[in-house]
């Protein structure tokens, strides 16, 4: 008898209508259709979500956490993209 | 390179920050949490055993509906329990089989009969109580998946304690053939209930590192404290008395003193001898087995259609 593992999927809920989706956790599935109602059942018992997105464990690509600092590093010292950078007169308004 | 990765690792803890599935770990921390979160993930499983022995008998259709919701809600608590480990690098077969071979533990407290429908109020609100309690505290544990489990199911868990205390609130203030039952319940329910907590602090092999790497928050004795004091007030209000001749008020720690626990029974039990062990494990051999052939069949049928023998 094989006892295989089931593929992992990852899966992501929309809160509500216009929301960006979010990480929930994961499932095992052995294809789309099963991965989505066993999403539904075990994240979504409770109307959390409005759709559920799910994708295999192994098709999601990650940045490394140990390269945080190098991989980040290039938006560090762009304080230029904050509006705070900029001095303006407090008589100017609707900026 | 190690030592630098481990004062690294201590720094984040020490910070507050979590740690995440990709980030380095020392083994032990590792070893520690998949033996931690296991142990909680079969708890729930095998949790669903002594409850879904009532389901057939509820006294009610609204009973049974409610009864079965949470039933659900623990077999959901198992999986959401089951992915935080497996983010560790253990597949879910090698967690099933740790369970049935005896490797793995589970809640001792699931070991023990459900005799008759009090007793589905007092697992409701002693045995929940005190999960809930022991899963507050896990909110902030320093492993990223099984803080956001812990979240996730203390949100769902509240619902299960209400549901014991109503269930114990109306036997307690119906018949005395009912009061009597919820008494019942309770004096057998309430010791197994503080063992959940663990050994004293004292006594309990796996607390100094869990502190310092905060996969525990509080002790166990500072928790079973928290949890006495809680439901003793809850007690008095539906009529029932706390089995402990030495429960008291003590005014100048602010807490409930209280009785021995028997230490000797919660190893008696933890090491198999329980009244429901062996039947608890068989139950889930057998059904893990029973549906084998439905594992097979949906992983044949995802590798024909994926290789577009059934694609349309």
């Amino acid at each position: 008898m094989s006892d295989k593992n089931m593929p992992t999927w990852e899966v992501f809920l929309q809160p509500k209508t216009g929301a960006p989706f979010q990480h929930a956790g994961n499932i095992h599935a052995t294809d789309e259709e099963m991965a989505l109602q066993n999403a539904r059942e075990i994240y979504t018992r409770r109307q959390e979500g409005t759709c559920i997105w799910v994708v295999k464990t192994e098709d999601i690509v990650s940045s490394n956490p140990d390269d945080q600092e190098s991989f980040f590093d290039p938006a560090n010292d762009k304080l230029y993209r904050y509006p705070t950078f900029f001095k303006v007169s407090k008589k100017a308004k609707g900026l | 390179m190690s030592a630098d990765n481990e004062i690294i690792f201590q720094k984040k803890i020490d910070s507050g920050l979590k740690i995440e599935p990709k980030d380095w770990m020392p083994d032990k921390y590792r070893k520690h949490l998949i033996r931690q979160i296991s142990q909680h993930a079969h708890s729930e499983i095998i949790g669903m055993q002594p409850e879904g022995n009532w389901i057939t008998r509820a006294p009610s259709l609204r009973a049974k509906m409610v009864l079965i919701a949470k039933v659900q809600d623990e077999a959901g608590h198992g999986l959401y329990l089951y992915s935080a480990t497996e983010t560790l690098g253990i597949t879910r077969n090698e967690l099933i089989e740790q369970l049935q071979s005896g490797k793995a533990k589970y809640s001792s407290i699931f070991n023990y009969p459900t005799l008759t429908w009090a007793d589905i109020g007092a697992i409701g609100w002693l045995v929940d109580g005190a999960a809930i309690v022991n899963q507050q505290s896990l909110r902030g544990t320093s492993f990223g998946p099984y803080s956001r489990a812990m979240v996730r199911i203390c949100k769902e868990e509240s619902f299960h304690q209400r549901q014991g205390y109503e269930i114990m609130s109306k036997m307690s203030n119906g018949t005395p053939e009912q009061h009597e039952m919820a008494q019942d319940a309770l004096n057998r329910w309430w010791w197994p209930s503080l063992m959940m907590f663990g050994p004293h602090d004292a006594d309990s092999s796996h607390t100094s590192n869990a502190m310092k790497w905060k996969i525990k928050r509080e002790t166990n004795d500072d928790l079973r404290q928290l949890f006495i004091d809680r439901t003793v007030k809850q007690a008095d209000l539906i009529g029932l008395e706390i089995p402990d001749p030495d429960l008291k008020w003590n005014p100048e720690t602010k807490h409930y003193d209280f009785g021995k626990i028997d230490w000797e029974e919660f190893w008696e039990v933890v090491n198999g001898n329980g009244f429901c062990n062996k039947e608890r494990i068989n139950n889930h051999i057998s059904s893990h087995e029973e549906g084998q052939w439905v594992r097979e069949a949906a992983l044949a049928y995802a590798e024909k259609t994926q290789n577009g023998v059934e694609n349309e």
